[in-house]
């Protein structure tokens, strides 16, 4: 699913120059429930980033679903996202304005659904998550595990290859963390390819493979068994 | 999507809307600051335009292009006259001055008693009698001043004046003063100066127009002289020139020739005297024009700086709303679709804005035009906005708001995703 070949990324920080990726491969097939560790500066949110098509990699290649990446200005950048890449953040990011419904729809719409469909398909997505009687509230009226599951469903809904997850449960308690694992875990079993950026050894350890960075490189790649957060629920 | 499936689809629109709902505040004093300079543009140019119109109105009973020439005295010795000599116009004057000037479109020479200090007519009726002014006209007058004559009448015509008829024309004024109320008057006699004159028609006076009044008396040239022994004299010529003739120019060449006949100087300035209604009113309507130019730019201005601030409140917009646009783009917003959400936004809103601007100037126009429409005096009658100058006005708006929310597009596209997301 995912190749990358010597990855380098470098930030221009004034003068000097921030080599953060030093070569990076790493090779994901189709179905993987990865986490990516590290400690922050580590470069596993640029890694994340490169992989999200959010940011340029300066040497080496990407392949994604066999298809190379590169050359890519913000338009195709942003198509290539809305076809293939699913997102899920830290802060959720939800549009503050809109209903649950209408946040998940919204990649739908930029993929130029008709709108009928659009709701039906948002709507199957946030059954999906448990979240059908919410459909037409605000993000300020849910709670934040609430709100990950509608990110989720969102991230779901334009049926990427790829879901990223940047800390997804990094906002949340221990038992909301749970409970959005858990889901991860069901929609990873579905067939689903999952990239997980976090910190919590826990949080890894219900992945089923983990990658861990440290100062740009690679240190250790490792198949795990997998916990089930379902228990903890 | 290409622009326009973006321009006319629903879902577009709904996003915008969104957006609008979710900023009331932002919304209202962006289209208030718009709004109020179209509001201003329209109000102003009706105004000018009313203004216009009523400088018309009191200039319409008299051709925009006339003039008024009359005999003073001479101020330079000339060809064995000494100075101070008052040169006497003829009647045979309107035939050299017509074939001299063809700019002349009607010549009408007056005589008139009761005003330049002579007293007027006593006209009488029965017992009741009184003084009022009275003219020797011809047919021509009518066509250089108009004058209203109430149903029935007639004014005075050439047969009246090859027949030296007994005829007058009455002011509305000498009606009441010599006949009853609901009276006929047509065909009735009255005494002007001891002799019987039969009364052909009523003129209804109309403010704005000289020295007359609504009790003048009119009667033909020829009975005038007969009555009065002026012989070929005429007071004064009243002359329009076509309407494509230079006025100035045709006052200078009456007053040439005039002297030429009359045997005075020709550097002479004060032999004849001249009043020039053309030239008067030329500057009145440059006043006017000059006030709707003045409108013009200050509510263009207006406009324009209603619609900068618009541009303002949408830059600021957009860096609050960094992080949705970031959101967007991540889930697959192109560059080219965030940059139409923020022009439409902004082109929707000067729009929006616009049409209630016009509304509400309309409304105000309506409302002055009320207020003084009963007001004779005042040079302001139906005030109007030229449909071009509103479509203009919209026009404009929406082409700077489109250039100005460029620029707030531009920078909602130039932040990069990745940044707009970090920020936390």
């Amino acid at each position: 699913m995912i190749q990358l070949k010597d990855l380098h990324k470098s930030y221009q920080m004034g003068n000097s120059s921030l080599h953060v990726l030093k070569g990076i491969n790493l090779d994901i097939k189709e179905g993987e429930l990865v986490a990516i560790m590290g400690s922050s500066g580590s470069g596993k949110s640029t890694l994340l980033n490169i992989i999200g098509m959010l940011d340029l990699l300066d040497e080496g290649s990407y392949e994604l679903d066999k298809v190379l990446i590169k050359d890519l200005d913000e338009t195709k950048a942003a198509q290539y996202r809305n076809r293939f890449l699913g997102f899920i953040f830290q802060s959720f990011n939800l549009i503050n304005y809109k209903t649950a419904l209408e946040n998940v729809s919204l990649p739908l719409y930029y993929q130029g659904v008709s709108r009928k469909e659009r709701q039906l398909k948002a709507m199957d997505y946030l059954t999906s998550v448990g979240l059908a009687d919410w459909a037409t509230h605000l993000p300020s009226e849910l709670s934040g595990g609430q709100k990950q599951r509608v990110a989720i469903a969102r991230a779901m809904a334009s049926e990427p290859k790829l879901l990223l997850a940047d800390e997804p449960t990094g906002a949340l308690d221990t038992k909301t963390s749970y409970e959005v694992m858990d889901l991860i875990q069901k929609i990873n079993n579905q067939g689903k390819t999952i990239l997980v950026v976090t910190h919590e050894e826990d949080i890894a350890e219900m992945c089923k493979r983990i990658v861990k960075l440290k100062d740009g490189v690679i240190v250790e790649d490792k198949k795990v068994k997998q916990v089930l957060a379902a228990q903890y629920v | 999507m290409n622009s326009f499936k973006i321009i006319f689809d629903r879902d577009t629109w709904q996003e915008i809307f969104g957006s609008i709902q979710k900023n009331k505040v932002r919304t209202i004093i962006t289209v208030v600051g718009v709004l109020w300079g179209i509001f201003i543009y329209i109000t102003l140019s009706g105004a000018a335009k009313g203004l216009d119109n009523g400088f018309e109105r009191q200039f319409q009973n008299i051709a925009m292009n006339s003039m008024f020439v009359w005999a003073q005295r001479t101020s330079i010795p000339y060809d064995g006259f000494k100075t101070g000599r008052a040169p006497q116009l003829k009647i045979q004057d309107v035939q050299t001055l017509q074939n001299n000037i063809p700019a002349i479109q009607f010549i009408a020479p007056r005589n008139a008693r009761g005003i330049f200090g002579q007293p007027g007519a006593l006209i009488a009726r029965g017992s009741k009698s009184s003084t009022f002014n009275i003219y020797g006209d011809f047919p021509e007058y009518t066509k250089i001043a108009t004058k209203k004559i109430y149903n029935g009448g007639r004014f005075i015509n050439k047969a009246d004046i090859d027949n030296a008829r007994k005829v007058c024309v009455i002011g509305e004024r000498t009606k009441k003063e010599l006949f009853e109320k609901d009276e006929d008057v047509i065909g009735e006699y009255i005494r002007v100066d001891d002799i019987y004159f039969q009364v052909i028609g009523v003129h209804k006076y109309v403010s704005g127009g000289g020295f007359e009044s609504d009790g003048d008396v009119f009667i033909p040239f020829s009975t005038f002289k007969q009555l009065y022994n002026t012989g070929d004299n005429v007071a004064w010529f009243t002359i329009a020139a076509y309407d494509n003739a230079d006025v100035v120019e045709v006052e200078k060449k009456v007053k040439q020739t005039l002297k030429r006949i009359h045997r005075v100087a020709p550097e002479d300035e004060r032999a004849f005297g001249s009043f020039n209604l053309g030239e008067i009113f030329n500057r009145i309507m440059g006043f006017a024009r000059g006030m709707t130019l003045l409108s013009l730019i200050v509510g263009i201005a207006t406009i324009i700086a209603g619609v900068i601030g618009i541009g303002n409140i949408l830059l600021i917009s957009v860096k609050e709303r960094t992080k949705e646009l970031g959101v967007r783009r991540a889930l697959g917003a192109t560059p080219g679709e965030v940059r139409m959400q923020i022009l439409l936004e902004s082109v929707f809103l000067t729009f929006v804005a616009g049409i209630i601007g016009i509304v509400l100037g309309a409304f105000t126009l309506a409302g002055i035009n009320a207020a003084t429409v009963n007001l004779e005096d005042f040079p302001y009658t139906n005030p109007t906005v030229p449909i071009s100058f509103v479509l203009g006005a919209l026009a404009i708006m929406i082409t700077l708001g489109t250039l100005i929310g460029l620029i707030p597009a531009q920078r909602a596209v130039s932040i990069k995703p990745i940044d707009a997301l970090r920020e936390e």
